[in-house]
């Protein structure tokens, strides 16, 4: 994989920080638009639903990593950790503008709405399980875990990843293709990995019987 | 209630042409915008007479309410209505009247209304979805046509529905919804001086996004019941099939009056957001009736309002 290898080769070159920082426009943008009356008849819900459509593609992202390693020879590894993180951090302003913009801070509300309403139900457990995520991703979570105890606790990327992806699914009022579609990438990715630990299964078998 | 009626409300209350125009650049969202004005009929200023059922409250510009729809017979998106309804055909139309009445028939829509009074009407309009707006509709009291008419004493529930036309409602080719549309309300909610069938907007037709060119508004309740682009109306003695509720029946009813204390099974019903009210408008209660409780609340006198929802 000739080709695989020159991306890889450049992307030696290319260090993982400048990814915080072009992150960080998107929403900072989104909200300049919003504030100055230019996302349309209903801003709030255009602030809403593309921050939390973004950590959904993050997220989807996260999980393209592996494949793309193993099936194209592509190495964004190092990526990893920022894409997952800015995941979070949009998906912790989706959750802050459906709080500030749409609740209007009505707190009983919507305290109400997350234990009575499933859709918003599925989307809190998916944000609440990356908080563990989000704060373990650093060198020194790394270290006092162990890379075996930090990559059991990271496998909750997957359950967040499905959640977050049926919070988006099940709310509209019919059934709808993008959100479906959405909802099937995330199941094939996840089937992905299924389909490995099957595959590797008799190999530790055997290993371990031996 | 804290609904105020002005009995004096006019032109003169109505945001100006130039500034509604004006409120979101105008020129920058130049492609919706010429959508919007290119799917109604050549503008036309009709004639209404002001209504003492109209409410004091600020209505939402015309591009508010031209391009943040639902319409699912020209896609799901709030936008997709006013980019697609533009080549609907809307003129000729023919309502086909039938049923339980003395004079059945297809009824061309301008006969169907001549020399019945057109009036502004400014209402509250709450969608299901929680959100609201104020829309100043020109339309008549649907009694008057019924009238006209003639409803037999059998008649009990009046059934609506839409147009079905795949070829220019290009939500209809896909099985979103069993189409056509259908929609129905008991016959004292249809007789109700509230009720009325919309031919108008800001003082001229319907554009097509908003029903044209006659559609049923019924300000006490959830927007879906108030179905656009009427084909048919069709007095009938048992209560009619209607699209959502047999979609969905345990998240919508026949009745579907605005009531904050009946929730959607999916998201509460106790407070709405104010469509044009910007970024940081946050949410206003949802009021009872949508705020017209001293008028239709002795419809449901006695009524298990959590059961009939």
């Amino acid at each position: 994989m000739a080709a695989a290898d020159r991306v890889n080769g450049w992307l030696r070159k290319v260090p993982a920080w400048p990814l915080y920082v072009l992150g960080a426009v998107p929403p900072l943008w989104l909200f300049w638009l919003g504030a100055a009356d230019r996302l349309g008849v209903d801003p709030v819900k255009a602030v809403e639903h593309r921050l939390g459509l973004w950590g959904l593609w993050l997220l989807i992202a996260v999980l393209c990593i592996t494949p793309l390693r193993r099936y194209a020879g592509v190495n964004l590894l190092k990526y990893r950790r920022a894409i997952g993180l800015l995941a979070f951090f949009y998906i912790l302003l989706h959750l802050a503008a459906w709080l500030v913009l749409d609740m209007g801070l009505l707190l009983g509300q919507a305290l109400g709405d997350i234990a009575k309403r499933p859709y918003i139900t599925i989307g809190m457990a998916a944000l609440v399980l990356m908080v563990p995520l989000a704060l373990t991703s650093n060198n020194l979570s790394v270290r006092r875990l162990g890379a075996a105890g930090w990559r059991r606790l990271h496998l909750l990327t997957y359950p967040a990843a499905l959640l977050g992806a049926l919070h988006f699914a099940v709310q509209t009022k019919t059934w709808q293709a993008r959100p479906l579609t959405y909802l099937a990438i995330v199941v094939a990715l996840l089937a992905l990995r299924l389909a490995w630990t099957r595959a590797a299964l008799p190999l530790l078998q055997r290993r371990s019987g031996a | 209630m804290k609904t105020r009626f002005r009995p004096d409300l006019g032109w003169s209350d109505v945001t100006p042409r130039a500034m509604f125009m004006n409120r979101r650049r105008f020129v920058a969202s130049g492609l919706t915008a010429a959508a919007a004005f290119a799917a109604g009929p050549a503008a036309a200023k009709l004639d209404a007479r002001p209504s003492r059922y109209s409410v004091a409250e600020e209505p939402n510009s015309l591009e508010d309410i031209t391009t943040y729809n639902n319409y699912y017979e020209f896609g799901t998106g709030k936008g997709d209505p006013a980019a697609a309804a533009g080549g609907l055909t809307t003129s000729p139309w023919t309502v086909t009247m039938d049923g339980l009445v003395d004079r059945p028939g297809d009824y061309a829509v301008g006969d169907l209304i001549a020399g019945l009074p057109l009036e502004e009407r400014i209402y509250r309009f709450r969608c299901v979805e929680a959100w609201s707006m104020v829309v100043p509709w020109i339309g008549l009291e649907l009694a008057g046509v019924l009238n006209r008419v003639g409803v037999q004493p059998g008649a009990k529930y009046v059934a609506f529905e839409t147009l079905l036309r795949p070829e220019e409602m290009p939500g209809q080719r896909a099985p979103i919804l069993d189409w056509p549309y259908r929609e129905g309300l008991r016959i004292d909610e249809a007789m109700h001086p509230l009720t009325i069938l919309a031919t108008g907007l800001y003082g001229e037709d319907l554009p097509n996004q908003n029903g044209a060119p006659i559609r049923l508004v019924v300000p006490w309740k959830y927007g879906f019941k108030s179905i656009k682009a009427i084909v048919r109306i069709t007095l009938v003695a048992d209560q009619p099939v209607t699209t959502w509720s047999t979609m969905a029946p345990h998240e919508y009813g026949f009745y579907a009056n605005v009531n904050p204390e009946v929730d959607h099974p999916r998201w509460s019903q106790a407070s709405e957001r104010r469509i044009g009210s910007g970024l940081f408008g946050g949410r206003q209660e949802t009021l009872m009736f949508n705020g017209y409780g001293e008028h239709v609340a002795g419809l449901y006198a006695g009524m298990d309002l959590a059961k009939f929802y």
